[in-house]
């Protein structure tokens, strides 16, 4: 048989423990190129394939420092340099009043921040994607557990992977087609 | 000239442009001056001269070189961009159809932008107030007193300041009517000079005139010209408010009609009874006697008069006074018999009084006597002539006629008894022996008498046809129902007259305007029956004063006279006449249980001329504060007898009762009276006003109008309706409760200071104790910069000028000038009587009222508020769009351009002195109201808020002149003091109000601030207000003051 | 899905014990069913039906006051000088504070790592969103030239070339309402993502799931989209958190900061955040105990919620008497003349009437909440939170009117009277929070489908 190029083989399981457990002999099995799709989050299965850490943090902390700098220099240019005026007999630079501002366009900046950033990294929106075209995947988002170990993988064959794969008695294995 | 080059560095003065010291001309002159067949062949050869060399090589001619300096460059630059934006503009407007052509001859004085004053006069009530009137291009738009004018010195009251307003009401009547159908011109002098005719026939039996009182020199020559040429004619006269006491009193004193003349400056004590000399405008003269009687209390230090006052119907005179007692009229006739027998005249008879009344009489006479000479006794318009008959005769027993009081030949032309005239008039119409009626201004069917009912006998006078009623009045009115020919009068301000001021002197009037609807003066309207043709009423004028000058220089006389706007020394000398007074008849029996129904003129509406005039409808009235209707006036304790809601002076708000009607406002609901007198009645809505004498009730005049314009439609109630000929002013009659109620406006619902002191107060001996009483709560009062803000005098502002305002509560007599100077200044929206009570008035300049201590008889003060001008003013912190801020010279800017209208500034205002414009209030549709508008204010639209900035425009206009003129002074702008006057400043009768530099230690407002009474209102909430107010100080009688 | 009826659920539990917080016999696949079901029926329930058209009616009410409104002028309105704010704040105040329930219930609860919070989070932010929707609409339309205020009150460079005076509460406001309502919004965006993806899953026709499909983003429930998606959900929480106190904090500075008497004090932003809270969960339990009763969701919804809901009522409750109580003593305690006159307007003076009925509103009304039996019977559980709704819309009237009809001057004390157009924009707004609301129980899942899941013990992963 002349196998088209797919992008992996995906591994449906009835409940998280047994991804869990299946995703951690994979990855010990030296396995790096592949994924765990789940309705709702796992943390293991995450740290299982080696999503520990993120950027989302370090992205909110920038959108933070941005909006709050942001949004006092604007205040302090508008008040003190491009148009000062005597109101009330207050001071130009009347930075206790500034502070409100200030602080909701830090909190501003930081929330749009992590939202597109989050979106960014995880490539969203994303019309297409070879896992749907699973037929089963669908469970995804109900109440089934998938493991998907990619062609790119360097030790990805399709045999011998299907095999590793069953060892771990999901409810099928199928192959996921580009 | 170098100053201002130092003040101006941008301009390059036009010496160091120098011409190029050879140009052409020099050349031809040269090749002129060569003879022979010298030529020359090239330039060079020529410009052997080093000169012309010059010019050769120079590609411009010098001078056009300047335009190479950067800062004319720029200056180029700036024409270049202002010309574009101008062809811009120009694209933008539609030219016009019709050929428009510039001035061909420049009218003279104008110059487009800037106002011209005129002096004319208003006549009132048989008196010219003299004024001086500012024009924009010729339209009236202010009116101002004639400051050179012994009248009024500059002040003014606020039917003056109204009266513009009347000029351009829409409601006015705009053209001739025969029978209520316009006519021409024409057609209406075809029938006169018929009738004319037909009277020349019959020496003028059955011709009839009915005037106002006039002081017309002009008017009172025609009068006698008429009688001349109709011997059998008659003139009557009726003036709703008349001064029949006056007259009949004087006539009882000295057997001969005499005005008297007060000098309230020389007077150290001062009783009054009734008598409404400061701010009733019916009070012959009251503008000058408010200045004089104040200048006696302007600085306690130097001592002050003392006032005494009995009064019936409450005034601000009374409010003023040291010791007022409240008394019925009838009880005021036996109080001035009880104090004219104890200065020593007789003749008066003992009155019989109340302890406390005479306890009063005491003091007062005591004093009197005390101070012979230099004490005056006023006696009230609306009194019998029994009081003012003897109130000559203290004056004269007292020593104090010729000293303090002056007695002058009747200013009004041959006075006589009103009643009489108008009771004769229509026994002569009833008895059929009128044919033509000339009604000349007026408007008799309503006002006149009530059981005359002269609405029913000129009813019957044309059905008749051969009779003939001509009317000439400013508005159709009520008469105009029962008038054959109906004629449009001419405003004052269109057209010419003369009249004497209370003193006798002549004022000229001379129009400002073309009469905008070719109305006819009075004087117009009789020269139809003397010449012919009819003259205009320049000519009149004019002739008569001609033939009244004696010497050469008339023109120049005439001119100066005109310029003035009154007739130098013209006024009436002082005579000398003792008053021989005979028995006073006794006082009528009057019962104590009766009710007394006392009539006035209403404060801003006067005898209902004015109903139709939208800034006095809504200028509320003194004391009551309402606006929009006439209230009837009880006492409190009646108003308690009656279970009615009592106006406490211990902080019980009245507006707070439940909206009664709809609940989409609040309104004020009144319980009601029905008022009879002698079978007639009238609706009221009862307001109980603290210090009205019980037993009695005051009705005032000019209200219920039954045909008028949109304005006065449908407010308050007709007095005259029950007003009998017999008792103009005072009358008695039966109350009675009325299930009902009346929606009243008022623009004040608290009349208690509560606990909060924005009006402090002190006797003379308790200011002489501590003359910084007025600072009795140092430890709430922050000191001189203490404040967590920068000051902003550090950053170089308030340097230039600083300006500031100092209110004298001592010398307030709450007359309201003030707030319809405002009006007039400033363009304010009139609201209307719903808005009102909405609490949505637009008066930037309010005067608030507050009562202390018994309702029966309260102490009253006045507080005129304008913008307080804050240096940290709490208004500006708030504005979010900073449509509120500060200027360089320490005013509350508004920018009502900017303004959002989120209201926060008016909220955050401790003063309330921020007015918004909820809904259009302003009306930008009626075309005659435009030609009113103060050009140099804007006219604010919906949602902006809006206040007093001190005339602001005013002071640029000053400032603007200053810089011409290039006045600097140490680094200001040097403004003189005085140079600018606020509109409610140069309004104010009592000189309460000064404005002015507050960086200049010399100016009268520095020097005012810096006495001892001035205090800041509200000084705790430290807001550092730039107007500030002089503590109020009265000088009771120790003797009174003991028991 | 057969719906249960109350009495059987709604057992008031014997003392000491709780009850679940889902109900039994709940699995993975039951819990996307049931929610989703609501929106994925092709049956729309008839009270749906009655209920959104009674409040399209209302929504015409109101854009028939702002039509007449943007036509006349604010005039139409009650306010006045003295009494410059009228009904327009009221509701805007209380509309921004029944607006913080769902942040707080959504950030600071997740925070805290209540569980409970997960089946109310979604509509309560929901309902956030649409109060501060509201609640928006007051400062621009209580303007006078709201064509002007609706963008000179942002810092846009304009021809004048003057800007946003930031000293002014009002601008802090603008920030703090607008930055309010994005990161709500975000926060609740982002939470639909991973259940648009499950609608999308179980959508029966092509076009349903195209619709979902888009909004789902081509959500797949990877591993390492989970692991960014929580840290950004924590993160936002952390945000929101903060947020959600500062954002009333600043609406009380608009008093705060002016020098009125009854404005003037330090005390308002705890006071402020507190009657927030106060009402917010006032009006989740008066949406929830409809909700939950209509579409039988009381296995999800369950009494356990409405007791801690009832709980942290009868708590803020306690922080708004004691608020109440501090405002009369430290008026008192001043000695300041305008505060003593503040106390004696409130006690005695012409609106008394208003703060004795938000007394008993707020304060005494609260106090059954103590009761296992109140907190346990739903019906009385929404007619305490309806009570409390009303106090808390009197309290703001009562700071904003009985502060101003009396301040300094007593010459310029007046009185406020609304008008039917004031009264039409608060009923009209009730309109058009009922409509969206409404609109987005047919069309979104009410309940968080996903994060439900992991309260299920077959999320469990054993070792």
């Amino acid at each position: 048989m002349t196998a088209e190029p797919i992008y992996g083989l995906m591994a449906e399981f009835e409940n998280p423990t047994d991804l869990v457990h299946a995703s951690k002999a994979a990855f010990e099995a030296g396995y790096r190129k592949m994924d765990t799709y789940t309705p709702f989050p796992v943390e293991e299965a995450a740290e299982a394939v080696g999503a520990h850490h993120n950027r989302v943090p370090l992205v909110c902390l920038i959108g933070a420092l941005l909006g709050m700098i942001g949004g006092y220099s604007l205040e302090y240019w508008v008040s003190v340099i491009n148009y000062p005026i005597n109101v009330g007999g207050k001071p130009f630079h009347a930075w206790p009043a500034f502070i409100p501002v200030t602080f909701e366009c830090a909190v501003l900046g930081a929330s749009l921040a992590t939202v597109f950033g989050m979106l960014a990294l995880n490539g969203l929106p994303q019309p297409y994607h070879p896992v749907f075209n699973v037929p089963s995947f669908t469970g995804a988002t109900r109440d089934r557990f998938y493991l998907c170990i990619e062609s790119q993988d360097p030790r990805f064959s399709i045999s011998d992977t299907r095999k590793f794969l069953e060892s771990y008695h999901p409810l099928q294995v199928s192959e996921v087609p580009y | 000239m170098p100053n201002k080059t130092d003040s101006h560095p941008n301009l390059i003065s036009p010496d160091e442009i120098k011409p190029a010291s050879l140009e052409l001309e020099t050349v031809r002159k040269k090749l002129a001056g060569a003879n022979g067949p010298k030529y020359w062949r090239t330039l060079q050869e020529l410009a052997d001269q080093p000169a012309l060399g010059e010019l050769l090589q120079r590609e411009f001619p010098r001078g056009a070189g300047e335009w190479l300096d950067p800062v004319s460059r720029r200056g180029f630059l700036k024409l270049a961009g202002a010309s574009l934006a101008l062809a811009g503009l120009a694209g933008c407007t539609r030219q016009p159809y019709e050929q428009i052509l510039p001035y061909v001859r420049q009218p003279e004085y104008l110059v487009p932008g800037k106002p011209i004053f005129f002096a004319t006069a208003m006549p009132f009530g048989g008196y010219a107030h003299p004024l001086l009137v500012e024009t924009h291009e010729y339209r009236p738009s202010k009116i101002e007193g004639n400051p050179q004018h012994g009248a009024c010195l500059g002040g003014t009251d606020l039917f003056a300041q109204a009266s513009v307003l009347d000029l351009y009401d829409p409601d006015r009547s705009i053209n001739i009517t025969y029978k209520g159908e316009p006519r021409p011109w024409g057609e209406f002098l075809g029938s006169i000079r018929a009738r004319v005719l037909y009277h020349n026939s019959n020496q003028g039996a059955g011709l009839r005139f009915l005037s106002g009182a006039t002081s017309s020199p002009t008017f009172g020559s025609q009068m006698r010209a008429i009688q001349q040429v109709f011997p059998q004619s008659k003139w009557y006269r009726w003036e709703p408010a008349h001064h029949d006491s006056f007259r009949a009193g004087s006539k009882m004193a000295f057997g001969a009609y005499y005005d008297s003349i007060y000098k309230f400056d020389a007077a150290d004590v001062v009783v009054s009874l009734d008598g409404d000399f400061l701010s009733g405008s019916w009070f012959p003269g009251f503008v000058r006697y408010a200045r004089d009687f104040m200048t006696r209390r302007k600085d306690p230090e130097k001592g002050m008069n003392r006032l005494y006052v009995a009064e019936s119907a409450p005034t601000t005179t009374g409010a003023k006074a040291d010791h007022k007692i409240p008394a019925r009229n009838a009880e005021i006739e036996q109080i001035a018999r009880a104090l004219a027998a104890k200065v020593g005249v007789a003749g008066g008879g003992a009155g019989q009084l109340s302890a406390e009344h005479q306890k009063w009489v005491d003091a007062a006479a005591a004093d009197l006597i005390q101070h012979k000479g230099k004490g005056i006794v006023v006696p009230g318009v609306f009194q019998s002539p029994a009081v003012v008959a003897l109130v000559h005769a203290m004056n004269a027993a007292l020593g104090n006629a010729g000293q303090t009081v002056t007695y002058i030949d009747p200013v009004e032309i041959d006075p006589l008894i009103n009643t009489d005239s108008i009771r004769e008039l229509v026994g002569e119409i009833n008895a059929g022996k009128v044919e033509t009626l000339i009604i000349l201004g007026g408007n008799p069917v309503y006002d006149a008498p009530a059981d005359l009912d002269f609405g029913g006998v000129l009813e019957k006078f044309v059905a008749d046809q051969k009779n003939m009623v001509l009317q000439l009045s400013i508005f159709k009115n009520e008469t105009t129902d029962f008038a054959t020919w109906h004629v449009p009068e001419a405003h004052y301000l269109e057209s010419w007259g003369d009249a004497r001021s209370f003193d006798g002197a002549v004022t000229l009037i001379q129009p400002m305007i073309a009469p905008l609807y070719d109305g006819k003066s009075a004087n117009e309207i009789i020269a139809i029956f003397t010449d012919e043709p009819s003259s205009s009423g320049y000519d009149l004028v004019r002739a008569y004063w001609r033939s009244q000058h004696t010497g050469d220089d008339f023109e120049a006389w005439w001119r100066r006279s005109l310029h003035d706007g009154y007739i130098a020394n013209s006024a009436f000398p002082a005579k000398q006449v003792a008053a021989k007074l005979g028995a006073v008849p006794a006082a009528a029996a009057v019962d104590p249980n009766a009710i007394e129904i006392i009539f006035r003129p209403d404060p801003t509406i006067y005898d209902g001329r004015f109903v139709n005039n939208g800034w006095l409808q809504e200028t509320p009235k003194p004391l009551s504060r309402g606006t929009w209707d006439n209230v009837a006036y009880i006492s409190p304790k009646m108003a308690q007898q009656f279970g009615f809601f009592v106006l406490e002076t211990d902080g019980i708000a009245k507006s707070d009762s439940e909206p009664n009607v709809n609940a989409d406002h609040q309104s004020d609901a009144q319980n009601v009276l029905e008022i009879t007198i002698d079978g007639r009645k009238v609706k009221v809505p009862a307001w109980p006003q603290p210090g009205h004498p019980d037993g009695a009730v005051t009705l005032f005049l000019g209200y219920g109008r039954r045909k008028t314009g949109i304005v006065g439609t449908g407010t308050g109630y007709d007095a005259y309706s029950v007003r009998p000929v017999g008792s103009q002013y005072t009358g008695s009659g039966s109350i009675q409760v009325i299930p009902e109620h009346w929606d009243i406006a008022i623009t004040q619902g608290h009349f208690t200071m509560d606990t909060r002191e924005p009006v402090k107060a002190a006797s003379l001996k308790e200011f002489l104790e501590d003359k910084h009483f007025a600072h009795d709560e140092p430890e709430l009062e922050p000191r001189e910069n203490e404040s967590l803000y920068p000051d902003y005098r550090d950053k170089g502002w308030y340097k230039s000028n600083a300006w500031g305002m100092a209110i004298d509560l001592n010398s307030c007599v709450g007359c309201q000038a003030c707030s319809v100077a405002c009006y007039a200044e400033n363009n304010i929206s009139v609201v209307g009587k719903y808005q009102v009570q909405r609490g949505r008035e637009m008066m930037w300049i309010r005067i608030d009222t507050y009562y202390a201590g018994d309702p029966a008889n309260p102490s009253v003060y006045f507080q005129p508020l304008p913008c307080m001008q804050c240096e940290d003013a709490p208004c500006e912190g708030v504005c979010p769009v900073g449509a509120t801020v500060h200027s360089t010279e320490g005013l509350n800017d508004m920018v009502y351009n900017r303004c959002v209208g989120t209201r926060y500034c008016s909220n955050n205002c401790p003063y309330k002195v921020r007015r918004f414009n909820f809904l259009l209030f302003a009306d930008y549709t009626t075309p005659v109201l435009k030609l009113q508008r103060n050009p140099d204010v804007t006219v604010r639209s919906r949602g902006v808020m809006e206040k007093c900035t001190y005339c602001i425009q005013r002071i640029t206009a000053a400032r603007i002149n200053a810089e011409e003129q290039g006045r600097y002074r140490d680094g200001r702008i040097d403004i003189r003091d005085g140079e600018i006057k606020t509109a409610c400043q140069q309004a104010c009768p009592a000189d309460a109000i000064v404005f002015g530099d507050i960086n200049d230690p010399n100016s009268r407002v520095a020097k005012l601030k810096s006495q001892a009474r001035n205090y800041s209102v509200l000084a705790e909430v430290n807001t550092r207000p730039r107007t500030t107010y002089l503590a109020a100080v009265n000088n009771p009688n120790p003797e009174l003051e003991k028991a | 899905m057969a719906t249960r009826i109350d009495e059987e659920i709604d057992v008031i539990p014997p003392k000491g014990v709780r009850p679940p917080i889902i109900g039994p016999g709940q699995t993975l696949g039951t819990v996307a069913d049931r929610i989703g079901g609501i929106v994925l029926t092709k049956h729309t329930p008839i009270f749906w039906l009655m209920i959104v058209a009674l409040a399209v009616a209302l929504f015409g009410v109101l854009n028939t006051a702002i039509a007449y409104l943007l036509g006349r002028g604010v005039g139409i309105w009650g306010v006045n000088i003295p009494v410059g704010w009228g009904f327009a704040i009221v509701n805007f105040v209380w509309w921004i504070g029944i607006g913080h329930a769902g942040t707080l219930i959504s950030a600071i609860l997740l925070l805290f790592k209540q569980g409970w919070r997960t089946s109310i989070n979604r509509f309560a932010e929901a309902m956030t969103i649409f109060a501060v929707m509201q609640a928006g609409l007051f400062p621009l339309l209580h303007t006078g030239r709201p064509w002007l205020a609706a963008y000179w009150l942002f810092p846009i460079p304009l021809t004048m070339g003057v800007w946003p005076q930031f000293r002014s509460p009002l601008i802090w406001d603008v920030f703090a309402v607008s930055t309010y309502f994005t990161v709500s919004f975000l926060f609740w965006g982002i939470g639909l993502i991973p259940d648009f993806a499950s609608l999308r899953d179980s959508a029966k026709t092509l076009f349903v799931r195209r619709i979902y499909g888009i909004l789902a983003m081509g959500w797949r429930g990877s591993a390492k989209h989970w692991n960014r998606y929580e840290s950004a959900y924590m993160l936002l929480a952390g945000l929101a958190t903060p947020l959600v106190l500062s954002v009333h904090s600043v609406v009380s500075l608009d008093f705060a900061v002016a020098v009125v008497p009854g404005w003037h004090t330090t005390f308002f932003p705890p006071y402020f955040v507190a009657g927030a809270i106060f009402s917010g969960f006032a009006m989740v339990l008066m949406l929830a105990i409809p909700f939950r009763y209509l579409y039988g969701m009381q296995d999800f919804i369950t009494l356990r919620h409405l007791q801690n809901c009832a709980k942290l009522m009868l708590a803020t409750g306690l922080i708004v008497a004691y608020s109440y109580s501090m405002e009369m003593f430290i008026g008192w305690y001043s000695n300041d003349k305008f505060e003593l006159g503040l106390v004696h307007n409130r006690l005695h003076g012409p609106y008394s009437h208003y703060y004795f009925v938000l007394i008993f509103c707020n304060i005494i009304a609260p106090q059954s909440l103590w009761f296992n039996k109140v907190r346990s019977t739903p019906w009385i559980l929404f007619l305490v939170s309806t009570i409390v709704q009303t106090g808390m819309w009197l309290e703001r009237f009562v700071i904003v009117v009985l502060s101003l009809n009396r301040d300094f001057l007593p010459s310029s004390w007046g009185m406020y009277w609304w008008t039917k157009w004031d009264i039409m924009t608060l009923v009209g707004t009730m309109g058009f929070f009922v409509l969206l609301f409404f609109l987005f129980i047919r069309f979104m899942p009410a309940i968080s489908i996903s994060e439900l899941r992991t309260l299920l013990p077959q999320s469990k992963v054993k070792e």
